[in-house]
């Protein structure tokens, strides 16, 4: 990874959700993950981003989603914020049980929960933060540019 | 890549062939827009091929159900054929691969409609 560092402030709209999954596969290709771990993590970043612009932000042409990837102590971080009502993760029903397998939303958190090493979801009543942290892998957990 | 679509009939049985993406957006609305006309013209056996679908996000997914659940309730059938490993991973992890009849062998998979 040659960035340590890159945010981007991005309009709420569907073409931010594919730039953030795009940004996404790159930094995550330069960091050394394969093929599989880069299109999980691309797939987090692209879920995060769709609940940012479109439950968050829910479009809105006035509110912003922030985009932070960040390559500290052996992981990369990524962060999505929005300017939405603020997500409580303690509310959303649990895709896999019996009652909502057949439900047509409601899956993205579980996606970014399976696809990461770690998540943090930040509520609050100016937006929701949501941290991905994935382990890059052979790191010796301190902070190193990759060789490229 | 967008999602792109063609159908065709054999005995009896719509097989829907997709590629590209099914995301949220133009993919998701193009299946729900095909799977629509079917159910217009009396198509209730519905196979869709994902043979070359090599992406497919969580509004994808749910697409998928939607379809599924509206074919069904319909009386009619829709089974997946050909799921590429990402979309069989996705599928497996959200539990969704039971709910689904999904086949590997097209002539078989037509010879299963009732």
């Amino acid at each position: 990874m040659t960035e340590q560092r890159v945010s981007y402030t991005l309009d709420s709209t569907l073409e931010t959700v594919d730039s953030a999954e795009q940004a996404a596969s790159r930094i995550a290709t330069e960091a050394g993950f394969d093929d599989d771990e880069v299109m999980r993590i691309a797939m987090a970043v692209r879920e995060a981003a769709v609940n940012a612009v479109l439950h968050g932000n829910a479009y809105d042409p006035g509110k912003k989603v922030s985009l932070d990837f960040e390559r500290t102590g052996g992981d990369l971080v990524i962060t999505i914020r929005d300017q939405g009502k603020g997500l409580d993760p303690d509310k959303i029903p649990d895709p896999l049980a019996a009652e909502n397998l057949l439900k047509t939303s409601g899956r993205g958190i579980f996606l970014i929960r399976s696809f990461m090493d770690e998540v943090f979801i930040s509520p609050s009543l100016t937006g929701t933060e949501i941290k991905l942290i994935k382990h890059v892998p052979g790191s010796s957990g301190h902070v190193k540019e990759a060789s490229q | 890549m967008s999602m792109k679509t063609s159908t065709r009939q054999v005995n009896g049985v719509t097989i829907v062939d997709c590629s590209g993406r099914i995301t949220l957006g133009e993919g998701s609305v193009i299946l729900k827009d095909v799977v629509r006309d079917l159910l217009s013209k009396g198509q209730k056996k519905v196979l869709l091929n994902l043979g070359d679908v090599n992406y497919i996000d969580s509004s994808g997914i749910g697409e998928l159900v939607s379809a599924f659940t509206t074919v069904r309730n319909q009386g009619g059938e829709l089974k997946l054929l050909n799921l590429t490993k990402k979309v069989h991973d996705l599928l497996q992890i959200t539990k969704l691969y039971t709910v689904f009849d999904v086949k590997d062998d097209e002539a078989a998979a037509v010879k299963s409609f009732g």
